[in-house]
């Protein structure tokens, strides 16, 4: 076999291998005038364009082989890349979640989430306005959690205040998200006024804003939440969430009264959420509205997830106002894939690590569809998503020079 | 760039424009009920214009030629290998899945070194090739080896490559920066097809006569420099190879912006621009994450590399070559490009009615669950693999899961009773006992008033199904 070695040896400059028969072709045919041989890096571009014409000419198979062979170029063909950037004429609105002493509220510093004005993370394009933010799930009782989330947890499983603490010293949360499961009527039935009081303890335990979360049951959720919008009137909690089967119209009107924001739930579906949010658009402004389109985990329909949020937020920036609305993701919900928490064989163990990247991964590919605000569980994966994030905004160039020597690290 | 522009994006293609090319004679050779219906197809990606045989006639070859260009993809397909195994890489025909389905997964390949000893080398191979997972009726598997020279040492390569393609018939990924390397590598597998790593503004020139002596893709590197990506792209182009993939580099640490910036403008200037030069797979390396490993455990750095390649797969890359090999990291992301890669035209649900598995008895179980597809198939392959002889009803919840179904009543005590009688399942068992699923609990007592059958409520996951049956099951 020829190597690569004997090959080069054999193989002469360009410009000094060109056929008389070519040069008369092209003289003729391609109106290209040649001075003379010494071609330079721009003659030859030209020279290469002509080149890819001439099956097109009917010329003799025989002397086009040749003239192929010595096209090769000598030296590189330069070019510009130009980076596609595109403008929309819409824009995501901004939404403020929580309140300062100034701000009317307690909190020890607001969010601000949403105002995009390109799709996720195209910085190519133009800058991110907001990073994302992480809210942390605590819970208001004891509640089924998976093993690798139970043992970061356990000391504080049944007291919110201690919880959420640790959720913002230790895990880094920008948030709090304060789930009221105790309220259901199938579970324990605390009323709205027990309800208060748990809030009352986070919200004195912790200064981030916070989310409020329900039980699921329409009835049951407004009751409680019409009873913590007033008695924390101004705090600009979002609640969450308010559905198309709650009273809607009740719901609104307590939200915007007492000054907080709405997360608008919808089943994967851009009708519904944009036929929910027309409804809220009745009582309350659109800044005062977050969307919530439903996240389901990785492997249990993530792809509609992804699909349906990506499609939303082109759609915002292409102008559609009604889903022009910072997006949450229940990223928690990754946990109800079975291969997060299962004990399975030894090769896909150990689960400690596999069912937080279930989260992590299921989080990541919903911030590169344009979710805003991410309801988490898992202490590494919530400290994994705010140092992508942190990457993605930094505005820091890539060190391109070592890239290439993953050919030959040795790990 | 001057390229030519133009290339219809799928949107754009009508069938029309289609059926005017074909031979319009409705012969019905290719299958299909006319040569509109057959335009139609095509332009969907449902069948290939070389099915419709008067086609490649030599007095239509110009109609052929014509229709070829325009149903080639803004993104080349590549293919790397030979035989059954053989992966084919790109092949894109939009930016967005939710625009038309992504053809061709991201394919995955694991690395092996020229310094590693053999048994640990052939290990991993092994490893790799016996991956296997069973996700909803698909089994999720790795690509491709990637053999990498740590030694720079053409004869240790070649000695590598040599022991590797006795063992595997995956397609390689050959990775040196230095020609005389590659060669011997392509020497040890001169007739494999591998993809070669890489050719840079320093080496393309060998490198692109490896790829034409070889005939074997390449990739062609630079770096954070996507005008040096697309100069060398043309270049090698000019020099007659034809099928390249691009490598903008990955760059786990602060360059992480740039690298979805890359991928992204690569992808759109290709897909939504018609930029020839960028109409190519793209390649991503997690396994840069091991170049900064300092002091971090190599969990840590396991860790970095399966979340940098989950958020490639998402971003266009067309081929991942990967350090990590373990189950925990690997799973996640192979679940991923599954999702990512099925047809959003998919419908999310499955036919309702009665199921069988093995052979079921006047005293076998019955179970109900929606049909929704992902808790279809989770059920089902749960009833499959236990080897359970049992009934299954699939209650029609318009595509909602069980909790949600609940919750948005989609699944209603009324539509189990009515599924449980459609089902004519009165007639094949003796006892009047249905186990339900465990997150339906809630509505129990309505399915047993509604319907008259004896509830007994299940477990929550169907994975505990098997033991649930022997530890609680009389008929």
């Amino acid at each position: 076999m020829k190597t690569l070695a004997s090959k080069k040896k054999d193989e002469t400059p360009l410009g000094l291998n060109l056929s008389p028969d070519l040069l008369d072709l092209l003289a003729k045919f391609q109106e290209i005038e040649l001075e003379d041989f010494e071609l330079e890096v721009k003659d030859l571009e030209l020279w290469l364009e002509s080149g890819g014409a001439i099956p097109r000419l009917a010329m003799p198979q025989a002397k086009l082989a040749p003239a192929l062979k010595t096209g090769k170029p000598t030296s590189l063909l330069s070019t510009q890349f130009t980076p596609p950037i595109e403008t929309y004429p819409g824009k995501v609105m901004e939404v403020k979640l929580g309140a300062t002493r100034g701000e009317g509220g307690t909190r020890g510093r607001s969010v601000i989430i949403g105002g995009e004005t390109s799709p996720a993370f195209y910085s190519f394009e133009r800058p991110m306005v907001h990073p994302p933010v992480v809210t942390l799930d605590v819970f208001d009782m004891e509640v089924p959690l998976s093993k690798a989330v139970k043992m970061h947890v356990k000391e504080v499983v049944g007291d919110p205040a201690a919880w959420a603490k640790l959720a913002v010293e230790k895990f880094g949360a920008d948030m709090v998200t304060v789930h009221l499961i105790s309220i259901d009527p199938l579970l324990k039935d605390a009323t709205p006024k027990d309800a208060c009081k748990t809030v009352e303890k986070v919200l004195q335990a912790v200064d981030v804003p916070l989310v409020i979360g329900g039980c699921g049951d329409p009835v049951k959720d407004a009751d409680v939440f019409a009873e913590i919008t007033e008695t924390f009137a101004g705090e600009r909690f979002l609640i969450s969430s308010i559905t198309r089967d709650m009273d809607v119209e009740r719901c609104a009107k307590f939200v915007k009264k007492n000054g907080h924001v709405a997360l608008s739930f919808t089943p994967m579906d851009l009708n519904l959420a944009r036929e929910l949010n027309r409804r809220l658009y009745d009582f309350m402004g659109k800044e005062d509205i977050v969307m919530d389109l439903t996240t389901a985990a990785l492997g249990y329909g993530l792809d509609y997830a992804f699909t349906n949020m990506e499609r939303a937020k082109l759609a915002g920036l292409m102008g559609d106002l009604e889903l022009a609305h910072p997006m949450s993701s229940g990223t928690t919900n990754a946990w109800a894939a079975r291969e997060a928490w299962l004990k399975m064989s030894a090769e896909w163990e150990p689960r400690e690590l596999r069912g937080p990247l279930w989260e992590v991964t299921t989080a990541l590919t919903l911030l590169l569809a344009g979710v805003d605000l991410f309801m988490m569980m898992h202490p590494a994966a919530v400290k994994t998503l705010k140092d992508v994030s942190a990457k993605l905004v930094s505005g820091k160039k890539a060190e391109a020079c070592n890239f290439v020597d993953w050919v030959s690290v040795k790990p | 760039m001057s390229e030519q522009k133009g290339k219809a994006g799928v949107r754009e293609l009508s069938p029309i424009d289609v059926y005017k090319l074909l031979p319009k004679t409705n012969c019905k050779e290719c299958g299909v009920e006319n040569c509109m219906a057959f335009a139609t197809k095509l332009v969907n990606r449902e069948v290939r214009l070389d099915q419709c045989a008067p086609l490649l006639k030599k007095e239509n070859e110009k109609a052929y030629l014509q229709l070829k260009d325009m149903l080639k993809p803004p993104v080349k397909e590549v293919t790397v290998g030979v035989g059954d195994k053989a992966v084919k890489l790109g092949g894109k025909l939009v930016m967005y899945r939710h625009e038309f389905t992504y053809t061709n997964p991201t394919a995955i390949a694991i690395d092996v070194t020229d310094e590693m000893s053999e048994a640990e080398m052939l290990e991993r191979v092994k490893k790799t090739e016996n991956f296997s997972y069973e996700y909803i009726g698909y089994t999720l598997k790795l690509d491709m080896i990637a053999v990498r020279s740590t030694s720079n040492d053409p004869e240790k390569f070649k000695t590598a490559v040599k022991k590797v393609v006795e063992n595997t018939k995956l397609p390689l990924v050959l990775c040196s920066l230095n020609a005389n390397v590659l060669e011997a590598g392509l020497m040890a597998a001169p007739n494999a097809k591998p993809l070669l790593y890489a050719a840079t503004m320093e080496n393309w020139k060998d490198i692109a006569e490896l790829a034409l002596m070889y005939h074997c893709p390449i990739v062609v590197s630079a770096p954070n420099d996507l005008s040096m990506l697309v100069s060398l792209s043309k270049t090698l182009l000019a020099y007659g190879v034809e099928d390249l993939v691009l490598d903008p580099g990955t760059f786990p640490g602060d360059g992480l912006a740039d690298t979805m910036n890359n991928f992204t403008m690569l992808r759109r200037a290709a897909c939504k621009g018609g930029e020839e030069l960028v109409g190519f797979p793209i390649l991503g390396v997690p396994m840069a994450a091991w170049l900064d490993k300092g002091e971090a455990a190599d969990e840590i750095v396991k860790w970095r590399e399966a979340y940098l390649a989950g958020m490639l797969i998402t971003r266009f890359a067309d081929v991942l070559i990967m350090h990590g090999n373990d189950g925990w990291s690997l799973l996640p992301n192979t679940v991923l490009r599954q999702n990512i890669y099925t047809d959003p035209r998919k419908p999310v649900a499955v036919e309702p009615g009665l199921k069988v598995f093995g052979t079921p008895d006047e005293n076998s179980p019955v179970f109900f669950t929606t049909n929704f597809a992902l808790t279809y198939y989770t059920v089902a392959s749960d009833l499959e693999s236990s080897k359970m002889n049992a009934y299954l009803i699939v209650v029609d919840t318009e595509g909602s899961a069980v909790d949600s179904g609940v919750a948005g009543r989609k699944l209603t005590a009324e539509k189990v009773a009515e599924a449980l009688k459609a089902a004519g399942i009165e007639s094949k068992v003796r006892h009047r006992k249905i186990v339900i699923p465990g997150k339906a609990s809630r509505i129990s007592g309505e399915i047993e008033e509604l319907s008259g059958w004896k509830v007994q409520v299940g477990p929550r996951d169907s994975s505990e199904i098997p033991k649930y049956i022997i530890d609680k099951w009389q008929p």
